[in-house]
């Protein structure tokens, strides 16, 4: 209970300032590398739920191509791989005020209602009944992410290709 | 351990996400931090799937990666074709809407 | 017998309903020439006779119909003499021993039998007759056949249309029928080879259809109506031959003076609907004989009825139109103008003479409106008869005068003669007319100075029929004229000599108009018989020889009425002047046409008198030696082709050529009529009302709308267009504004900033949300 609890004041406190760097870090080869320290994190907090495909997903896909992708595009759009003078909006405090608003209205709400919820001990979730899940009740959102899937890639060709 | 606490983390990261999306003037950069966005999500439906014990929410996790991959990838062919155009990624410049 | 027209005076004291089944099937009798009336328009001129033969063979069979309808009636009278008999006999039997008790029981059964008039079925009431205190006498009435039939009811009320039957209504359909049926087979003659015969025939048919169907009302709606239709007809017959200008202009004159008289008889009518409560004459006339009706309303609808009457009945002073009538075909002139379109105003007041004799009060007074218009017309047509060259003219003017006896007659009270007088009059000025006409087809011109003179050697069965009613005219023993005439003047009461005639009141200005009248009516027919039928032969028969005599379907009606004009007079022998076993032939035409019921009001009958009769024949052949003398002697005597003395008084005296003067121009009054009011009314007046139109009320609209349109443009310029578009265009510019400014910090292209907004909202709302919900 209290490992659990020490584990995850650690990740988290890792990823917020992962996070923060990502958003303030001049270098956009630094901000992907920060990035995915954040996955990283997040995977860990699957893990912490007992989520275990998801995790393994989310390491898979998002740190193993999201970001390999995200970087081919800092590439390409020939960012300077070295600190850039400018990576941020001439305006940035309203963004600034805007996110402590969010931030402000989401902590009392969450708060508010949320208070006393626990979560339950020991409720690891396996890929097999994930699996079920899918293939049983949430088969038509998952062929309809197919397609989109396929939509996409055909559509990322089409936008991006020389003429 | 308390659900409120995955909560407040997601929270956290959802908001810094809105702060880089506003603030980010390279394209690349505000997809980062839409990438942001998407994983705080992703940590409040497996909270609440595990919470309450319901194996949606991880379904929807998982969806929500794949989505993500895809828009990431459309995303930077959109980049693409910007910074073909303009020779630069500044979107501060991108501002032929006035009006 | 004779006690009984004695005793008319007091009304019946019981009633029998009349039937039988032709009286309750006259309606067939105007039906017959009605659809005569439209199969000659449908299928007339592909007949063998182009139409004459539906018009001839219906108002043929109407006519023997009507023969039918006077049988039965004739009948009617008859059994209800005998009632009265029966009670007669009865009554003196027990007369003597309960008088008294009777006497008290008769009052109550007296009263319910004379209430009990209304509309019926023919079903035989017989209400038993009681004895009457007075004489010992009862008499017994007879409801008239009153068929009726709801045609349409609106508003609560019921208008019927239905047939009344009673002696009155008999006598006119016999004379109608037979004089159209004599009128229909004169005219295939006379207008043959026209050049619009069918269409003679066919308003033949419809004109006695409509008079028959008026003489049948059962209403005075139907009176109206039957009225007016006759004026249609009349009008479309005299303008038979409308391509010549004076022919037309002559029916229009008929139709719109008769127009001016149907004011007078609308109005009349509806205030005697008003003030009776019904449209059925037997009410009316009930009405104002029990006195439910006020004096003085009865004598504003008898003075508007009587305005109808000068009209129809071609009465001073709306007489002008019926000598101009005489541009339609003669048969026409004989049947309309003569004998039974201009007596639909005598057969009205006739049929509600009840209102008449109320309003006027003729009973017990020496003067009234009808007796003063009647004597006056009769003595200034008379006058105007003499200066008229041609022959129809005087013969129109010889009917205007013969119209106001009967209008006179109608005024005094004596009703009997006045309806005999409408009958005999039927014939022989129908002879008259229908004589001229023969004489005139031989020699094609109705001027008796140009084209006449000398007919006697020509057509002798013309001029012997046409002398016959000449003297029947005038008024000498033993023709039908003298008769009823002389009735007329014993009822005006006003014979003071030798034993004094009774009658309603003393008309002694009616009876010396009357006396006058009959003077000039001999004169002037003795001139126009010279002129026609003596003398030499003045016409030009445009190289057709001699005229000759007509054809016999132009002289067998001639002598058919000759006989009629003979032999008409004996229908109503005076009380007393047949003794002994020819005294039931007395009185035999008033007997079965003075209605004996409730409806009709208690006159008095003069009895007649032989100094009266003897004084009357006197004048009248003074009056025909006199002009006689004239023509005979002294015209003759200058020429034989003369047709005036050369030198007579008009040339000698002033005081007589203006006299002369006046009469040849009718009294001015056509001129009175076309040139002072007419004309007067469309200049004058006229001009007058519309400067008042357009200078006065124009001019006001015009500068109301012209105020409306400075103070409409003020408006407009100063507040609307500164003021309200003022504050309407800023209220624009403010928008204009707003929106430029908020463009430029909204919408600067910025993506980031659209973004920062968007989530800035969602934060917002979220918060709200929480906050308050």
């Amino acid at each position: 209970m209290v490992a659990q609890n020490v584990f995850f004041g650690i990740m988290a406190l890792i990823m917020i300032c992962a996070a923060l760097k990502v958003v303030r870090t001049k270098n956009v080869v630094h901000a992907a590398l920060w990035l995915v320290v954040v996955l990283g994190g997040v995977a860990g907090q699957f893990l912490l739920l007992g989520a275990e495909f998801v995790g393994v997903t989310q390491v898979l896909v998002y740190i193993g191509a999201v970001v390999v992708l995200l970087l081919f595009g800092v590439m390409l759009t020939k960012a300077s791989l070295g600190e850039e003078a400018d990576l941020n909006m001439p305006n940035r405090t309203l963004p600034a005020i805007i996110a402590a608003l969010m931030f402000g209205v989401m902590t009392y709400a969450l708060i508010d209602t949320f208070r006393d919820a626990e979560l339950p001990r020991e409720s690891v979730t396996n890929a097999a009944m994930v699996s079920d899940s899918i293939f049983a009740d949430y088969i038509v959102p998952f062929e309809a992410v197919s397609v989109l899937l396929l939509a996409a890639l055909i559509g990322a060709v089409v936008v991006a290709r020389k003429e | 351990m308390l659900l409120v606490q995955f909560l407040l983390l997601s929270s956290v990261l959802f908001c810094i996400g809105v702060y880089g999306v506003l603030a980010r003037k390279n394209g690349v950069m505000v997809l980062m931090s839409i990438e942001l966005i998407l994983n705080a999500v992703n940590i409040n439906l497996v909270a609440f799937g595990t919470m309450t014990n319901n194996i949606a929410g991880e379904v929807f996790a998982l969806f929500v990666i794949a989505i993500a991959a895809a828009e990431v990838g459309v995303g930077l062919a959109i980049v693409l074709l910007i910074f073909r155009n303009r020779s630069s990624v500044d979107l501060s410049s991108i501002d032929s809407m006035k009006g | 017998m004779e006690a009984l027209s004695a005793l008319a005076g007091e009304g019946p004291t019981s009633l029998i309903q009349a039937g039988g089944w032709f009286l309750e099937k006259a309606w067939i009798i105007p039906a017959l020439p009605a659809i005569s009336f439209v199969l000659i328009l449908f299928f007339g001129k592909r007949m063998k006779y182009k139409g004459a033969e539906f018009g001839i063979i219906s108002i043929a069979v109407a006519f023997i119909f009507a023969i039918c309808c006077v049988g039965q009636w004739i009948g009617q009278v008859n059994n209800a003499d005998s009632y009265t008999e029966k009670q007669e006999y009865h009554d003196e039997e027990k007369h003597s021993d309960k008088a008294a008790h009777e006497g008290i029981l008769n009052e109550e059964i007296q009263r319910t039998s004379l209430n009990e008039l209304g509309p019926a079925s023919s079903e035989q009431i017989v209400v038993s007759a009681f004895a009457e205190e007075k004489d010992g006498y009862s008499s017994v009435g007879i409801k008239p056949v009153i068929e009726r039939f709801t045609w349409w009811e609106s508003g609560g009320r019921s208008f019927q249309v239905g047939i009344m039957v009673d002696g009155l209504a008999v006598m006119m359909l016999f004379v109608v029928t037979a004089i159209s049926l004599l009128v229909h087979i004169y005219s295939t003659e006379y207008v043959a080879g026209d050049r619009r015969y069918t269409h003679y025939f066919a308003f033949l048919s419809l004109f006695s259809a409509s008079m028959l169907f008026f003489v049948l009302s059962e209403n005075i709606l139907q009176t109206i109506v039957g009225w007016e239709l006759v004026g249609v007809c009349s009008f479309a017959l005299i303008g038979h031959w409308w391509e010549e200008k004076p022919n037309s202009d002559a029916a229009l004159k008929a139709f719109l003076t008769n127009r001016v008289g149907d004011m007078g008889l609308l109005v009349g009518m509806i205030v005697l609907f008003w003030s009776a409560g019904s449209w059925s004459i037997v009410d009316i006339n009930n009405a104002a004989i029990n006195n439910e009706i006020g004096q003085s309303t009865l004598l504003i609808a008898s003075l508007c009825l009587t305005a109808a009457v000068m009209s129809k009945s071609g009465q001073f002073i709306l007489h002008t139109w019926l000598p101009d009538a005489m541009a339609g075909p003669t048969p026409v002139s004989a049947l309309i103008h003569a004998a039974t379109m201009v007596v639909a105003g005598i057969y009205m007041v006739a049929r509600l003479y009840g209102v008449f004799f109320e309003g006027f009060d003729i009973a017990g007074s020496s003067f009234n409106v009808l007796a003063l218009v009647g004597s006056v017309t009769l003595v200034g047509a008379g006058l105007l008869a003499f200066v008229q060259d041609d022959i129809k003219k005087v013969l129109a003017y010889s009917t205007v005068s013969q119209l106001g006896y009967m209008v006179m007659a109608l005024g005094v009270g004596a009703w009997t003669a006045a309806v005999f007088h409408l009958f005999t009059h039927a014939f022989f000025k129908a002879g008259l007319f229908l004589g001229a006409g023969s004489v005139s087809h031989s020699v094609h011109s109705f001027d008796m100075k140009k084209s006449m003179g000398g007919m006697r050697k020509f057509m002798p069965t013309t001029y012997k029929t046409f002398i016959v009613c000449t003297i029947a005219l005038m008024g000498l023993p033993p023709l039908a004229g003298f008769w009823s005439k002389d009735e007329i003047l014993v009822g005006t009461g006003g014979w003071g000599l030798f034993g004094g005639t009774g009658g309603n009141g003393t008309y002694v200005f009616a009876l010396v108009m009357g006396i006058i009248g009959a003077a000039l009516t001999c004169a002037y027919m003795t001139r126009v018989i010279y002129l026609t039928f003596f003398g030499e032969f003045r016409g030009d028969t445009h190289g057709h020889g001699d005229p000759h005599e007509s054809g016999k379907r132009i002289t067998i009606p001639l002598i058919i009425l000759a006989v009629m004009a003979t032999g008409a007079g004996f229908l109503n022998f005076p009380v007393g002047f047949l003794t002994g076993s020819k005294a039931g032939w007395q009185e035999r035409f008033g007997h079965y046409v003075e209605p004996v019921a409730t409806y009709f009001p208690p006159i008095a009958h003069g009895t007649p008198s032989w100094s009266l009769a003897i004084f009357s024949t006197v004048v009248a052949i003074i009056g025909v030696s006199a002009a006689g003398y004239y023509f005979f002697v002294k015209v003759n005597a200058q020429s034989p082709a003369a047709t005036e003395l050369t030198n007579g008084l008009t040339e000698k005296s002033k005081v007589a050529k203006a006299g002369h003067t006046l009469l040849k121009q009718k009294y001015y009054l056509d001129h009175l009529y076309t040139d002072i009011i007419a004309n007067g009314t469309k200049g004058p007046v006229a001009d007058a009302t519309y400067w008042t139109n357009q200078k006065g009320i124009d001019e006001a609209v015009n500068q109301v709308g012209k105020q409306t349109a400075r103070a409409a443009t003020f408006v407009y310029e100063k507040i609307d267009q500164n003021m309200v578009d003022g504050v309407v265009n800023l209220s624009g510019k403010a928008s204009e504004g707003l929106g430029e400014t908020t463009r430029t910090i909204i919408q600067r292209g910025k993506i980031h900033q659209y973004a920062a907004i968007m989530f800035a909202a969602t934060t917002i709302l979220a918060g709200l949300l929480i906050v308050f919900v």
